[in-house]
This record gives structure tokens, C-alpha cells and sequence, in this order.
């Protein structure tokens, strides 16, 4: 079980949170000039490391916003992002 | 039912099956990952294609991966085509393996009911019963009254807050004893020559231009003809390595038994909606599992909300396993596709073939598995029942799009 901490609520339990799978994954500037291939690996090629993965999480049952938070994958501790309660950190 | 001794069918424990070899400086093929995929794998290059200069590299001990790990159901019940090709092959391998191997698998044929508990899931689960029945798969639907009949067990009234409104019946599907199905390949590929080194852990490759031409390992770099990828949820990390990206995401999928139990449960129940699913194991133990946690990791443990919201499903179906004492629970890494199907075939790199995405289920597929990517890797070319499964479906948007279809939620 993961001791959450929302930027905006503080650590709360993983139950209060929905996963949103790996951050900074962009819409393309321009979608009609993107090739079969990039689009392939957009809808379906995440990061799968084994380490620090950054990641966006909403907390569903609390403020209900999204964030960023950096998570290694192998021991689950949690690096929190100093600018994850700032727009910028919001993915398009 | 007739009383029994618990576990009186059990064969005696194997001493010793299989050598541990140094490994040789050099093999014709040499597969990564000795679960049941890479040992069914070389099995068949063996059995079907002459090929035995062959290594199974495994970085731990053999087979104690997700092998050791999954609670064992087979089934072929898939919705599409692709899937059942697939699946129903492997299940008429399965049928045959017990003596093809001679060796105790303790495969059960005892059945699977997918639990339907929504009109949507009644129409879908109809649907899936048909399109079975067309691709030559053993399917039919019950409703509760019939479900009853078949596990006695399984609460069909009213009155749950997600009643049983039916279930798909597939009588063929089963349970076998997945240790032994490792054990018996490993056996046998020993008596052909084939090395099943342990301890072995794969940590890069050696490249000549887009040509694999070997891998290094913690016991020192070995060539290879041919280098094939049976890793399960440690692909992507291994793929890195060259630089190649895989649509796929690795996350714990945990399990639990409960104490040992007289036969009270017939058969192998699955419930989507709900989601848990239940068989009782050859010596007594229930084996529960549920969905994958929902975040990416490594760990090989989840987390314990999971578990929870699975005993939730399953007592309500199975008032009376609220009595029963939960004995382990533990998790494996699997990796899961964005259509839920698994990845097989060739790769950007000549010399190296992938097999991975199996996620949830692919312990059933494992004879399946081994037959055609051996053909794979023989023949530098897929099998057709695992041509559709390619990496380039995500280019051509071909997907095999299994996710509910299947009966899996992940
Ligand atoms: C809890 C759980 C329940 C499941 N239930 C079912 C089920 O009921 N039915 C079903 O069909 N499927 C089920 N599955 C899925 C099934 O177990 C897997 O899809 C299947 O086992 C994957 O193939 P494999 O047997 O080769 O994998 P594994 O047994 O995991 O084999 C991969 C092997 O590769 C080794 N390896 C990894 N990296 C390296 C490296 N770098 N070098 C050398 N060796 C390496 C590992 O140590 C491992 O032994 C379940 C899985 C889990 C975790
Ligand atoms: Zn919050």
C-alpha cells in the first residue's frame, strides 16, 4: 500500500488516488504531419523502467487534480516533484 | 463425492531431472528465460524442427518466475479469431502433453464458468459462446439455475448486489499442476542435449550492425545464432538494452491460497465484473486471484487493498469460504499490451525474436507458445496462428483488441 502524498491534500493511502500511467507524454504539435509510426508509438509506447519513473496521479477521492510524482518502480519511493502543483506540470 | 487423502495423486518429488551445465561458449539459439514459454520453446525447436544446440539462459532458478506464480487455469474461450487460433491450439497440445512428455502434469479438465452479472455481459458473453462455437471451441451458455448445478457452491440467488445472471461454460478448460508441466519439459530437454543453465541472468547483446550475434550474461558472453526472448515482465528491461522500445508495461499481479480444504469446488469460476477468480487446487488449497494493481513495478508484491477487494468478490459468491483461512499471498510481474494480447515474432533486429505481453494469462498458452515460436525462430518467419501477434500491429493498427472480450479485466 503507497503513502501518497498530494500536493495539494499531503500523504494520503493509494486507495484515494486513480493511476495515470507515465507524465510528460505531449499531444503532437501537429497531428497531421505525424508520421504511422509516431502516432503508433504515442497512443501506445510507454516507459516501462526499472527505477525512477515519473508518473501522473489524480487524487480521486480527494482535491481530485492531477500531478506529477516521480516513483521508483523496483522499492516504490516516492521523489515528489517541486513543481508539480504548477500548471506547466499539467500534460496536455 | 468419495472421501480421498489429500494430494494421494501427487507423483513423488523429483531428486534430479535436469543437470545444471556450464554454459558453452557458443549455441545455435539460445532463448532468455527459463519459464514455461522459453522450456516449451525449446522443446519444440527440438521435437518439431531438429534444432538442439540450444540454451535456455534463466537468471534465477528454472521456472520460478510467473510459472511458479500463476494460478494455473486453462481455457481457449477468446473472443476473436486471432486469440482462439492461438489459444485452442495450445489446448489440444495441452490434451496431449501428459504423454508427449510422460510425465504427471496433473491437467484437469474440470471446466471454466466466465460469470456474467450485467445485460451487457450477458450479450457479450453470448456473442463470445457463438463466435467460440464458429472457431471450433466447446462453448455453451447457462443460465444461473444450470451454473448451479455445475458448482454447487457458487451463490446464484438473487439478492447479491451483482447477481449471477449466467455464465459461459467451457467444459475442456482446466487446471494443470504448472511446476510439473516446467518439470516434465526441463526432463526431457536434458535427455535431448539442450543446456538449461540457471543462475545465468542475460544483461546485454552482442551486436554486429542490426544483427544480434550473441548475449552477455553474469557468466560470461555467449554467442548465438539466434537469440530468443522468453523474459515475461523483465522484456522492456532487456529491450532497453538495444535501444528497442515495446508497447508494453510491467505490473505485480498478485495470488493467494488458503489452507488446505476437502474437494468442495468442482470446477475453475471467473468473474470479470466482479473480478476474482477461483479453482481448488489438486491437494486442496483454494487459488484466488484478481487484476493487476494498477501502478507499474518491479517489486513482486502488491498491495494489500487489492487482495482486499478480491476476498470482497469472492465471499459473496462463495458464502462459505468465509470460514476458509488465507494461507500465502504473493505476486509476479507481468506486462501488459494496450490490446491485452500478447506480442510474438520477429523484431527490428535480425537474429532477435520476442515473446512477451502475455500480462495475466499466459500460462495457458505455454505448449502453444513454445510450438509456434519455435516455428518462428526456425523458420525466420511467424507461424500463421501467430502472425497477427507482431509488433507491427501497433503500426497498422491490427490490433487484437482481447481486453473484456477475453473475460480479463487489467
Ligand atoms: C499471480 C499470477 C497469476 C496468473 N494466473 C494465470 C492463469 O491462471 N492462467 C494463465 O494462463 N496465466 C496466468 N498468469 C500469467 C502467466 O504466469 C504468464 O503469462 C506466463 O507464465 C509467462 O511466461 P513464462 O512462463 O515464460 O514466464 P516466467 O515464468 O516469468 O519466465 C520468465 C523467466 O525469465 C527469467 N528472466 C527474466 N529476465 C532474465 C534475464 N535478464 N536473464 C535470464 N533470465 C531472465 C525469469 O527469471 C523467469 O524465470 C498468471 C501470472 C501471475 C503472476
Ligand atoms: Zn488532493
Amino acid at each position: 500500500m503507497l503513502l501518497i502524498p498530494c500536493p495539494w491534500c499531503g500523504p494520503r493511502n493509494e486507495i484515494e488516488f486513480h493511476y495515470g500511467g507515465q507524465a510528460d507524454v505531449s499531444y503532437p504539435e501537429d497531428p497531421d504531419s505525424v508520421s504511422d509510426v509516431d502516432w503508433a508509438h504515442f497512443l501506445f509506447y510507454r516507459d516501462n523502467p526499472k527505477g525512477v519513473l515519473a508518473e501522473r496521479w489524480s487524487h480521486q477521492a480527494g482535491c481530485r487534480r492531477w500531478f506529477t510524482l516521480r516513483r521508483n518502480t523496483v522499492t516504490n519511493e516516492i521523489h515528489v516533484d517541486d513543481d508539480a502543483s504548477e500548471a506547466g506540470a499539467v500534460t496536455r | 463425492m468419495t472421501p480421498r487423502t489429500p494430494g494421494a495423486e501427487l507423483p513423488e518429488h523429483p531428486d534430479w531431472l535436469w543437470h545444471s551445465p556450464e554454459p558453452k561458449k557458443s549455441y545455435d539459439v539460445v532463448i532468455v528465460g527459463g519459464g514455461g514459454h522459453g522450456l516449451a520453446t525449446a522443446y519444440y525447436l527440438a521435437v518439431n524442427h531438429g534444432i538442439t544446440n540450444v540454451a535456455v539462459l534463466e537468471g534465477g532458478w528454472l521456472a520460478g518466475g510467473n510459472m511458479a506464480r500463476n494460478t494455473t487455469i486453462i481455457r481457449s474461450n477468446y473472443l476473436w479469431d486471432e486469440s482462439a487460433g492461438l489459444y485452442e491450439h495450445s489446448l489440444k497440445l495441452w490434451e496431449g502433453l501428459e504423454e508427449a512428455l510422460d510425465y504427471p502434469l496433473l491437467f484437469s479438465q474440470r471446466g471454466v464458468l466466465n460469470l456474467a452479472h450485467s445485460l451487457q455481459e450477458v450479450r457479450d458473453s453470448v456473442r463470445r459462446v457463438e463466435a467460440n462455437k464458429l472457431n471450433g471451441v466447446d462453448a455453451e451458455w447457462l443460465d444461473p439455475a444450470q451454473v448451479a448445478e455445475i458448482c454447487p457452491i457458487l451463490n446464484t440467488s438473487e439478492d447479491l448486489r451483482y447477481p449471477v445472471m449466467g455464465a459461459t461454460w467451457q467444459p475442456r478448460a482446466g487446471i494443470a499442476k504448472h511446476d510439473h508441466v516446467a518439470w516434465g519439459f526441463a526432463r526431457e530437454l536434458d535427455r535431448m542435449g539442450v543446456d538449461l543453465v540457471q543462475n545465468c541472468q542475460v544483461t546485454g547483446f552482442e551486436r554486429v550492425g542490426d544483427r544480434v550475434v550473441g548475449v552477455t550474461t553474469t557468466r560470461g558472453a555467449i554467442r548465438a545464432g539466434k537469440v530468443a526472448l522468453a523474459a515475461a515482465g523483465q522484456t522492456s528491461v532487456l529491450a532497453d538494452e538495444l535501444g528497442l522500445r515495446l508497447p508494453i508495461q510491467s505490473h505485480p499481479l498478485q495470488a493467494l491460497v488458503s489452507e488446505l480444504l476437502e474437494p468442495v469446488h468442482p470446477t475453475v469460476v471467473m468473474s470479470n465484473a466482479v473480478h476474482v477468480y477461483v479453482s481448488q487446487a489438486h491437494k486442496g488449497e483454494l487459488v484466488l486471484g484478481a487484476g493487476i494493481d494498477s501502478y507499474n513495478s518491479y517489486g513482486q508484491r502488491g498491495a494489500f487493498h487489492t487482495i482486499e477487494r478480491e476476498m470482497t468478490a469472492a465471499v459473496e459468491l462463495f458464502p462459505m469460504f468465509s470460514r476458509a483461512h488465507v494461507l500465502r499471498t504473493w505476486a509476479g510481474v507481468v506486462d501488459v499490451t494496450p490490446d491485452a494480447s500478447a506480442i510474438m515474432g520477429l523484431t527490428p533486429f535480425d537474429g532477435l525474436y520476442v515473446n512477451c505481453g502475455w500480462g495475466t494469462g499466459g500460462f495457458k498458452a505455454t505448449p502453444g507458445v513454445g510450438w509456434c515460436y519455435a516455428h518462428t525462430i526456425a523458420h525466420d518467419e511467424p507461424h500463421p496462428l501467430n502472425a497477427p501477434f507482431g509488433l507491427d500491429r501497433f503500426t497498422t493498427g491490427a490490433l487484437v483488441d482481447e481486453h473484456g472480450a477475453a473475460g480479463v479485466a487489467h
